[in-house]
């Protein structure tokens, strides 16, 4: 038995020391020396920069590496990109350890998340092209009213129109449709044996277009309040719900495809609505489909639109962050996010940009129509948890209750608010 | 421990070997230490603090916060205990399924393979082991593309008249669908209406989606082969002459195989069913590959939740509370089960015919 306990103690004695010495590890590098938002920005020139991306593709990974080689030898700092296999993972390993990115991608999921443990810098308005951002992009990125981050590039959504079965079905340009009563009847024109009217994503970041062409939304712009199981919300989820029990509108995962451009691609459906990251998917994968791209049909209340956006976020452990924000400003410039779109296919968040894109992409023009009411995502902390839950129940929206369902989703949100 | 043990390690002669032996096993229990026991007892303090995920979890900004990341879980009432209440139904499906049949299925093919007369013995052992030894990333991508909606599976189905199911996006559970054949689409209020964890008990009657019964059979079709190979080197090290005892007294072999051999092998089921259920409870890289919990959560698992609480959501209390309640759950079913297949003296019932007087036996 001596020996049994001795053992023990021993044991037990060396992961109480092994304990100590890590937590001596940890409180020693430093808790009180992060620059606060507003302070003084740290400026360690000797140290470069760690720029942690998650990229689409070899594409976007040139292009950006390529831009910030141009600054780095411009700005004499160095500065390192490497691709996120798993961003997410990556970054929370960099900030529990405080030696995180210095300058990352980060989506409006997360924002709320690493803006409330004090990882993120709040350079927002530090930014000299503060203003150049769309105000609604900027609105995603701000956080119990601090403007976090600069707003990298965005998306919003289109309907996409495949123009050969367009013009099999006998339709023309002035059929395109522009309000909820043209979309289901053009829906049921192209619906044959083999093919479905209309196909998209069986979740909140598309359906949610219908519940803002009728006024409705998960919360109000500022996120400060719910609005998920208001009237207008249900009547443009009810709107979707009778596209897809009249069998004119199809979720892309009933039709065998992984998202909407699938299954447009493969021609199962005549339309679907995806953003503008459909154009990459469209060249590579099904070249040989013609589309054309229009605006999303208004609803009772107008248009609507759903955008998505991610930006640069900056290290409030970075010991640079001086350079990191001239960084920042350069990748946002007119001329980088320009060539960014020429690369590799995002929309420039920046209204200066506008004119010119549009001159590049006239075939894209819808999508960057819808900027001007687009809606954002919510992004108070916990929202992507709601947001996947109400995914879960979208998936059963045929035969489901859209008032049940948005009063879940309620509930969930003014939890979060609490 | 004795007396003279003591005396005799007092004594001089070998007081060293007690030095050396900790020394030899100590780059182990550093490693260890470091790297299991260490991480550990970390994270069981993440779980009763509101660490947040910056900087260390012993900084002073950290506090300790009791039981509040358990109680969110189990009683919340919000999102979080749905979402925990939803992996477990899952999980406990899954397990539910998997392991039976993965035990059930890995003993016949040993048996089977461990025949002499079977030919070519050393091809079907490879082959049926071969899927254990392929990564899982590997076989869930494969499984992902047989049982699309166009995939191999659905025309192998269509082949004999069957529509098959969209699998990997039918969120409908396999019981419900199954009463739905008989008309039953709700619950009775009684079950609808009352709740554990946040879902309703008709709910946890859901059975596993269709979803996750794919995964089920990829389970049992990967892990079978390991097991098989456990029971072969058990089967291998049961000595003839029982097995020839049993033969004749008169057994037939099925007698032979239920009464005489799988009490034999009871030492080899326990492990396979404690690898199974540790296995089978921790499930998650075919979850993180394959589907991330959708349909509709109804591939969500307690292991891939604790992962998305942590680094999704930041809530690292709650993901670290989750692995704890996941660690309770498994040390229980283990337990449950070793005092299941313990060996008992047997009952006085089944004892009755061979104990019975031989001459009244004779007379009767």
């Amino acid at each position: 038995m001596q020996r049994r306990n001795s053992r023990w103690l021993i044991g037990t004695g060396l992961a109480v020391a092994g304990a100590l010495t890590l937590s001596a590890c940890g409180s020693g590098s430093g808790f009180g020396d992060t620059a606060d938002a507003g302070g003084e920005l740290t400026s360690d020139s000797s140290q470069g920069l760690n720029v942690l991306i998650g990229s689409s593709g070899d594409a976007e990974t040139a292009s950006v590496n390529a831009a910030v080689a141009a600054w780095s030898e411009k700005s004499g700092t160095d500065a390192k990109v490497s691709v996120a296999s798993d961003l997410n993972q990556q970054l929370a390993q960099g900030f529990a350890a405080q030696k995180p990115a210095d300058v990352f991608y980060l989506s409006t999921d997360a924002l709320a998340g690493y803006a409330s443990n004090g990882s993120l810098l709040a350079y927002g308005d530090q930014l000299a092209n503060k203003d150049d951002f769309y105000p609604s992009l900027v609105n995603s990125f701000t956080y119990e009213d601090k403007f976090y981050c600069a707003p990298k590039d965005f998306s919003t959504l289109g309907l996409v129109i495949n123009t050969d079965l367009w013009a099999q079905a006998g339709l023309t340009d002035a059929d395109i449709p522009t309000t909820w009563d043209e979309l289901a009847a053009v829906s049921k024109t192209l619906t044959t044996d083999t093919q479905v009217g209309l196909s998209l994503g069986g979740e909140y970041a598309r359906l949610g277009a219908f519940m803002a062409q009728a006024g409705g939304s998960l919360m109000n712009e500022d996120s400060t309040e719910v609005t998920a199981n208001s009237a207008e919300s249900v009547a443009g989820l009810e709107y979707a719900q009778t596209l897809l029990n009249d069998g004119v509108m199809s979720y892309a995962s009933e039709i065998g495809a992984g998202w909407g451009g699938e299954a447009f691609g493969k021609q199962l459906s005549a339309m679907t609505i995806e953003g503008n990251w459909i154009t990459g998917a469209m060249k590579s994968d099904f070249p040989a489909v013609n589309y054309t791209v229009a605006e999303l049909p208004a609803g009772p209340e107008g248009k609507g639109t759903l955008q998505f956006t991610n930006c640069w976020g900056i290290a409030a452990d970075s010991p640079n962050q001086a350079a990191a924000l001239e960084l920042v400003e350069q990748l946002t410039s007119k001329d980088a996010q320009l060539t960014f779109s020429e690369e590799f296919g995002p929309m420039p968040s920046i209204e200066s940009a506008a004119d010119e894109w549009k001159t590049a992409n006239p075939t894209l023009v819808a999508f960057l129509d819808g900027a001007d009411y687009a809606q954002g995502v919510p992004n108070v902390k916990g929202a992507a948890d709601v947001v996947s839950d109400l995914n879960a129940q979208l998936e059963s929206l045929k035969t489901g209750d859209a008032q049940a369902i948005l009063d879940s989703v309620q509930k969930n949100l003014e939890a979060l608010l609490k | 421990m004795s007396t003279p043990a003591r005396t005799a390690r007092r004594s001089g002669l070998r007081s060293g070997e007690a030095a050396s032996g900790w020394l030899f096993t100590a780059p182990m229990i550093i490693l260890l230490g470091m790297f299991l026991v260490i991480p550990v007892l970390m994270a069981l303090w993440v779980s009763f603090s509101d660490w947040n995920g910056r900087g260390s979890p012993f900084g002073g900004t950290v506090s300790f916060v009791g039981l509040d990341n358990y109680s969110a879980l189990v009683g919340g009432g919000g999102l979080a205990e749905q979402d925990f209440g939803t992996a477990l139904r899952n999980n406990a499906w899954y397990v539910l399924l998997v392991v039976p049949t993965q035990t059930m299925l890995s003993l016949l093919l040993a048996v089977l393979v461990n025949r002499q007369i079977l030919r070519g013995r050393g091809f079907f052992r490879t082959a049926f082991y071969f899927p254990s030894v392929t990564s899982s990333v590997a076989i869930t991508v494969l499984w992902l593309f047989l049982f699309s909606a166009s995939g191999a599976v659905n025309k192998l189905l269509a082949f004999i008249g069957i529509n098959g199911p969209n699998w990997f996006n039918d969120p409908s559970g396999v019981l419900h669908n199954f009463l739905g054949l008989f008309g039953v689409e709700t619950g009775p209020a009684a079950l609808t209406g009352n709740t554990f964890l946040g879902i309703s008990f008709w709910e946890w009657l859901a059975g596993p989606s269709v979803a996750m019964s794919a995964f089920i059979l990829m389970a049992v079709f990967t892990t079978s082969g390991t097991f098989m190979l456990l029971f072969i080197a058990a089967l291998q090290n049961l000595s003839g002459d029982v097995v020839e005892a049993a033969m004749m007294d008169g057994a037939n072999g099925w007698q032979r195989f239920w009464r005489v051999t799988l009490p034999q092998l009871r030492p080899t089921l326990f492990t396979v069913l404690t690898l199974g259920l540790i296995g089978a409870w921790q499930v998650f890289d075919q979850i993180y590959t394959g589907t991330q919990g959708g349909p509709g959560k109804t591939t969500l698992t307690p292991a891939y939740l604790s992962y998305q609480a942590a680094f999704t959501n930041q809530a690292w209390g709650q993901g670290a509370a989750i692995a704890f309640i996941l660690f309770v759950i498994i040390v229980a079913f283990t337990l449950f089960q070793r005092w299941l297949l313990a060996e008992r003296q047997v009952s006085e019932r089944r004892m009755r015919p061979y104990l019975q007087n031989p001459t009244s036996g004779g007379s009767k």
